[in-house]
């Protein structure tokens, strides 16, 4: 066998192998989710520019946040978004291991604490954002 | 090597901090400003008022850290889709430099439009 013979084994995928099985495609998507987290940046983006130049601007935002396709495009987000969430809180006890007085905090407590922490933050982003200030 | 390996570690610690507050924030802001003000289920706060608020310094800083973060976990989790998911892995250097470029221009844009 020649040098330019050995060659490194590589195993050879196929591009679609995602969609050989559920778990794979449930992988690929949730690493989809990325991309209308940047989305969402976008978004948030014009509505605070859109509020910067003034009132009437804001309200051609919202109306063109109402139209079909931007709508379709925020709920698919939405649904991305939540799979997202989701996924990263029931992942986190994996990541952090918390130890208190010399034993480890059971994994589904640290999932527990992640998942209030969402819905405190949201509680107050939604008593923010509908006027509570 | 090294320097390879300590520069996958910043982008794996700025991707898991994006991740973290992108679940916190991401869904209950989508949530109304998407879905529930457009369809009009409930009233969109008025001018006004939504200018107070972003024009409050908290404000400011936490959506810019959110927009920040939130753009480097899409550059680190999208380049690994396009390796992994498209099978692409001698494009790798390019697809790194295109994810990163489009997260600084982004965070530029977040830094102009929240502070300028």
């Amino acid at each position: 066998m020649t040098t330019s013979d050995a060659r490194l084994y590589r195993p050879r995928a196929s591009r679609f192998w995602w969609l050989h099985r559920r778990s794979y495609l449930l992988f690929v998507l949730r690493e989809l989710s990325s991309v209308f987290v940047a989305w969402f940046v976008v978004y948030l983006l014009l509505l605070v520019t859109s509020v910067h130049r003034g009132s009437g601007s804001y309200q051609r935002f919202l109306e063109w946040s109402g139209l079909p396709w931007v709508l379709v495009l925020n709920i698919v987000a939405l649904a991305f978004v939540l799979l997202h969430a989701i996924t990263w809180f029931n992942l986190a006890p994996k990541a952090i291991v918390v130890r208190a007085a010399g034993r480890q905090v059971p994994p589904r407590s640290v999932a527990a604490a992640h998942f209030t922490a969402w819905a405190l933050a949201s509680a107050v982003v939604a008593w923010i954002v509908l006027g509570g200030l | 090597m090294a320097r390879r390996s300590s520069s996958e570690a910043v982008a794996w610690l700025l991707f898991s901090a994006g991740g973290m507050a992108s679940a916190l924030l991401v869904p209950v802001l989508l949530l109304f400003f998407g879905v529930v003000f457009p369809l009009g289920l409930l009233a969109a706060p008025d001018h006004t008022y939504i200018l107070a608020v972003l024009r409050h310094p908290l404000t400011r800083v936490v959506l810019f850290a959110l927009c920040v973060l939130a753009l480097m976990h899409w550059a680190h989790r999208f380049r690994y889709t396009l390796f992994d998911g498209l099978q692409l892995k001698r494009l790798r250097t390019p697809i790194n430099l295109l994810c990163y470029l489009g997260a600084a221009i982004g965070s530029l844009w977040a830094a102009i439009v929240l502070f300028g």
